[in-house]
């Protein structure tokens, strides 16, 4: 494997390397905290992977595969747990009461026994206060409860009796007044029962929940066949239950019953609805002695329960103080103990041992943190650091930075560049926004982007700190693209001279004017060249004439066009880079070259076409050239001819790309296919020569070497990779036009909302309509121009570069390097 | 109607059918099972449910657990689930929802009143009862001292009252009629479901009558055995048995008629599904009856989902979770209770 180029960082993936670590045991904990702190190792689960790696598993027990709860340190693990689960309901009960966890930077030391003992002893005490407190509040409630009852049953017996006496009054009236002939002649008698035979009717009083009191009285009343009375007032506001704690609804009710039974029942369904009984008596005077006791007793209470709560408030303070730092420390604690898991014990039970992938340039880095972690722990031995030998894939890592990283991410969102290839990500920076912003050419709508992002990058200290919504986080991830891109959409703007649809005269006076000057409508009538060519950009004439649009719709038309193709010749020429790089000198010869001579003999002759087009100032159709040159390529061209010797050179051209595309499909396979039968041949006589050392490694790798090798398969597959390639250039050269119409939607979509919304409010000279007609462009503007369009045209550059660039050269199976890391394991707080 | 709902099916049904299939890829596997059988206590039970479907709901759990705790949490996620599909649902999928928790409404009903008549405390009870057969007046139910007062009072607001229609008596309750109350209400509710099914039509009704087919015979058989020896005459006893199933009704007249377990096991080996379920057993056993009929169950509850567009995937996810939590309890208290040695008796595993 040569070296192309220098080493910079993200042209290419970082060198990785196999390390393993042998770490004693007493110094094993310090070491994977204080690599923890570093961040550069990646640990492979060694007890999971270990069946194929015989040689190894000599030295270490030969368990492949042990569950989660039989490794060495799971005990830690589990106590570690439990605090996690301690903190929790810390955090549970801070919120209830109300306190944030304090942010506090000061790191406490603290030994991991003397916290284990401190949020024992702080758990059970918040329990008991929790307990106590809620003992407190259930009497409260009680009480209260109790409170209402009475108010409401005297209010509802003091009724009662009123009533009673009126009606009595009443009839005593009547009766005095005059003997009527409908006065039932038993009436006397039922009225004057003698109160000894009287039955005493029973009654019950208490709280029921109001959602299920008609169900209540329904089943009170089955229960007893309907020899019941049942009285419920409503209670105004929601009453605290005193079991369940919440607020609930609630009825006062009050039942008359007669006889033991018919007790029992109403007892048992009360107990089955939940409802709280009281007693009550009768007595007015002993109601109101109640009422005042109660009272006495809820003033009481409560002062109880506030110096409770306040005691609890005080103590959640000091919790919430040092919170952050021990939720801090237990992550950290688990996350490290987690990791030692994965270690394999030496049978001597003396050290660890510790597999991982580390970038190369970290070495110096680990090695000095095994050492500080040696001496810190007064450890004799020190671990040993060693480079394996491997054919395993390594990890892909990439040293981004906060403002490279957004476009890493754009890239392996596709999928994770191979160990070592080419990386789509740094071209990405530059062509992803320019893709954007042709699509995008405002540059009114790029100052607004602009504006909106430098907001988040002004603030970007604080914003990363803090928690944003889903939306906010994605565009603040990403406020570095959006930078990049409002940039180049300020270029384009300028290029196509638009500020929300309008021209402006910015590098000096329009090239154009009236023929004289009688002609009103100088965007109808004919215009004549008055001065030199306008400096940069569209001429602002164009805007508006007849001619506005053919003119643009061919110039965006074959700008796409050779974008495009510089593009995918960027493309292919990676994949040059990719084979050099990876020795591959078969992918040079017969899928480099040919892809090469295939796509610039068709299209990249059409873009030397356009050039020469536009140079020239020839009135050629392109068109007629390009479909011409396959249909008969002997015909003259006649007057579409740009040059001499242009039909010579477009039959060179068809013949190579011809040529090209058995090149592409038939050599591979073969030489393939010859290669592995040189290789299995070769390996065949080695076998002999070797030593048993060599043998032992052979023996290792050989799950790699003995790949079948079917020809057909890999003729299959190269056939469908030369048909999608060759259909690919066409279909691919065709799909950059998007930037094209996405552009003509941009421009139309922006001028209509200038001109039907905004000119046409102006036109009324009406004030009112004038400020509903800017509210509407305003918002027109946001909404469609700045949020939709920007994320369509996001969306069309986007799969430009992951389909009609990458697929040139990019392979995207790799896996991303997962340093073990305390800065990641901080981030995914839940 | 047969063929045609994969047209319409996915209108109302997608969602919830894209829910419960996610739901099942969350069951424990075999390779949990054997991870589970190995754990030395119930924290290490509680540590690799951590990394399960379970896992937030045992995590706040304090460390010394008890097996119940854990089986509680585990029937309150089914609960949760439930709910949450349950809300989603429509007509008639909600229907049908609700026709599964009826079974377990019968359970709670005979549980408080065989609690009631030993004088349990109503409370306690409650707490036993499975949370999906909860109905509002159920601790009522404590008061009723005969069927019919039982009927008149709390169940005849419930969906259950249709299916009381043959067992209203005025005799007072004892543990015999209790028992032959389930199985009647039982076979109503089976009858009343398969019913339903069949009106439903298409795939479900398919798949519904073999599982429910299944689940009646499987009553039948039990009915039978746990009748060996008692007073239940034997037109009582063919009375219990549900009008469908692969055993009616000719298996029926003959299984009403057994006296000892070799004859059941001869009457059951005439019908090729049964003969596998009997022919693992030795003769004169019927200990694992139940494990050898929970696992033919299980394979059958599986094969449900290999179809789609029907609803027969709720009621087979609803309970493979149950047998799921089944095996739980049976490891948690197995680990609890030290017999590890027992703990592969009566695990059913899922995949």
């Amino acid at each position: 494997m040569g070296r192309c180029c220098p080493p910079m960082d993200l042209f290419r993936s970082e060198p990785m390397q196999l390390v393993q670590l042998i770490i004693p045991i007493e110094s094993s904990h310090l070491t994977v905290s204080y690599l923890g702190d570093l961040g550069l190792l990646q640990f492979k689960d060694i007890l999971q992977f270990m069946a194929p790696n015989i040689s190894y598993s000599i030295f270490f027990q030969l368990n492949a595969e042990k569950s989660p709860f039989q490794r060495t340190y799971a005990t830690q693990i589990k106590r570690c747990g439990e605090w996690a689960r301690k903190l929790r309901f810390f955090k549970d009960q801070m919120l209830k009461a109300g306190f944030s966890p304090k942010v506090s930077k000061t790191q406490v030391d603290i030994n991991l026994d003397d916290l284990e003992v401190k949020l024992g002893e702080l758990e059970a005490e918040l329990i008991e206060m929790n307990a106590n407190g809620e003992k407190l509040q259930r009497s409260y409630n009680e009480l209260v409860e109790y409170k209402l009852v009475l108010l409401k049953a005297g209010d509802f017996f003091h009724s009662a009796q009123s009533i009673a006496l009126e009606q009595q009054r009443e009839y005593g009236s009547r009766r005095t007044g005059e003997e009527s002939l409908d006065t039932p002649l038993l009436a006397d008698q039922e009225m004057s029962i003698d109160p000894s035979k009287q039955v005493k009717l029973g009654f019950l009083t208490g709280l029921v929940p109001r959602e299920k009191s008609m169900a209540f009285e329904r089943i009170l009343f089955r229960a007893t066949r309907g020899n019941i009375f049942l009285k419920q007032a409503v209670v105004e506001d929601p009453v605290v239950d005193p079991v369940s704690g919440e607020k609930v609804e609630k009825n006062v009710f009050l039942v008359f019953y007669s006889g033991e039974r018919a007790k029992y029942k109403i007892l048992k369904i009360c107990e089955a609805f939940g409802a709280n009984r009281y007693p009550f008596t009768e007595d007015l005077g002993k109601q109101v002695q109640a009422i005042n006791e109660v009272s006495a007793r809820l003033s009481e209470l409560k002062t109880t329960i506030d110096v409770g709560l306040l005691h609890r408030g005080n103590l959640l303070q000091a919790i919430a103080e040092q919170f952050e730092s021990w939720n801090l420390l237990v992550r950290k604690e688990k996350s490290t103990y987690h990791t030692l898991n994965m270690l394999s014990l030496d049978v001597t039970k003396k050290c660890l041992v510790a597999e991982g992938w580390s970038p190369v340039f970290a070495s110096k880095q680990i090695q000095d943190a095994l050492q500080r972690a040696a001496v810190d722990s007064n450890s004799q031995v020190g671990a040993i650091f060693q480079v394996l030998d491997t054919r395993e894939p390594p990890p892909t890592y990439f040293r981004t930075n906060k403002f490279t990283s957004a476009f890493q991410e754009i890239v392996d969102a596709y999928g994770v560049a191979k160990y070592q290839e080419a990386n789509p990500g740094v071209y990405t920076i530059v062509t992803f926004p320019f893709l954007f912003a042709v699509m995008f050419g405002d540059w009114g709508h790029g100052i607004c982007l602009l504006l909106a992002t430098l907001f988040y990058i002004v603030r970007e200290k604080k914003l990363s700190g803090q928690k944003l919504g889903d939306i906010t986080e994605m565009t603040f991830g990403g406020r570095y693209v959006i930078l990049m891109m409002s940039v180049f959409s300020i270029y384009t703007g300028l290029i196509y001279n638009e500020f929300f649809s309008v021209p402006f005269e910015l590098f000096g006076r329009s090239a154009y004017a009236c023929r004289d000057i009688s002609c009103r409508d100088a965007t109808t009538e004919g215009l004549v060249k008055v001065r030199h060519t306008y400096p940069f950009g569209l001429d602002p004439k164009w805007h508006g004439s007849r001619s506005e649009l053919p003119f643009l719709n061919s110039l965006k038309m074959k700008m796409s066009i050779l974008i495009g193709v510089a593009q995918m010749n960027l493309g292919i020429i990676l994949s040059y880079f990719n084979a050099v790089y990876f020795g591959n000198n078969i992918n040079i010869w017969f899928q480099f070259l040919p892809q090469l001579i295939f796509l610039n003999s068709l299209f990249g002759y059409l873009s030397v076409l356009i050039l020469v087009k536009w140079c020239s100032g020839s009135q050629a159709d392109l068109y007629h050239v390009m479909i011409y040159m396959f249909l008969s390529p002997t015909d003259d061209l006649g007057e579409n001819q740009l040059f001499a010797g242009q039909k010579t050179i477009q039959l060179v051209l068809l013949f190579l790309a011809l040529v090209a595309v058995p090149w592409m499909l038939l050599p591979k396979p073969f030489l393939l296919k010859k290669q592995y039968e040189n290789l299995h041949q070769g390996q065949s006589y080695t076998l002999i020569e070797e030593t048993e050392e060599s043998l032992q490694v052979e023996s290792n790798h050989d799950s790699h070497n003995h790949e079948e090798f079917e020809f057909s398969e890999v003729f299959v597959h190269q056939l469908i990779h030369t048909i999608e390639f060759v259909l690919g250039a066409v279909s691919n050269t065709a799909s950059y036009l998007r930037l094209w119409a996405l552009s003509l939607a941009h421009s139309e979509l922006s001028s209509v909302f200038y001109e039907k919304v905004l000119l046409l409010a102006w036109g009324y000279n009406n004030v009112i309509i004038l400020i509903v007609g800017i509210i509407v462009f305003i918002f027109a503007t946001v909404g469609v121009l700045l949020v939709m369009e920007t994320l369509s045209a996001f969306l069309h550059a986007l799969r430009l570069h992951w389909v009609e660039f990458q697929n040139k050269f990019y392979e995207g199976d790799g896996y991303k390097f997962h340093p073990f890391s305390f800065a990641i394991t901080d981030d995914d707080d839940d | 109607m047969y063929g045609f709902e994969a047209l319409t099916f996915n209108i109302h049904g997608g969602y919830l059918e894209a829910i419960v299939r996610g739901h099942r890829a969350g069951l424990l596997t075999a390779a949990d099972y054997n991870n589970l059988c190995q754990c030395e206590s119930l924290d290490d039970i509680k540590m690799h449910l951590s990394a399960t479907e379970y896992g937030p709901y045992l995590q706040n759990e304090p460390s010394p657990l008890h097996a119940t705790t854990i089986v509680e949490k585990c029937t309150l996620k089914l609960v949760d689930e439930y709910k949450h599909m349950l809300c989603q649902a429509t007509e008639p999928l909600s229907t049908f929802l609700e026709y599964i928790t009826y079974g377990y409404m019968i359970d709670n009903v005979v549980l408080i009143v065989t609690g009631t008549l030993h004088e349990r405390d109503v409370q306690e009870l409650l707490e036993k009862c499975h949370p999906l057969g909860m109905f509002d007046s159920i601790a009522t139910l404590a008061v009723a001292q005969n069927m019919r007062e039982l009927y008149r009072l709390v169940l005849v607001d419930t969906p259950l009252a249709p299916y009381f229609s043959e067992c209203i008596t005025s005799e007072d309750l004892d543990d015999m009629n209790i028992e032959i109350m389930r199985n009647t209400l039982y076979k109503a509710y089976l009858e009343d479901f398969y019913k339903f099914c069949q009106k439903l039509g298409g795939a479900t009704a398919e798949i519904m009558s073999d599982l429910l087919a299944f689940e009646a015979d499987r009553r039948a058989v039990n009915i039978t055995i746990n009748s060996i020896g008692t007073e239940l005459t034997r037109d009582d006893r063919r009375k219990l048995y549900s009008s469908f199933g692969l055993l009616y009704p000719y298996g029926h007249e003959e299984l009403a008629v057994c006296e000892d377990i070799d004859q059941v096991r001869s009457v059951m080996e005439q019908y090729p599904p049964y003969q596998a379920i009997f022919s693992k057993l030795s003769y004169g056993e019927s200990q694992m009856l139940d494990k050898a009929f929970y696992e033919e169950e299980v394979k059958r509850l599986c094969l449900a989902f290999e179809q789609q567009f029907h609803f027969g995937v709720f009621f087979a996810y609803m309970r493979l979770r149950e047998q799921e939590i089944r095996n739980l309890m049976w490891i948690s208290e197995c680990v609890a209770q030290n017999q590890k040695s027992r703990v592969h008796d009566s695990v059913v595993f899922i995949f």
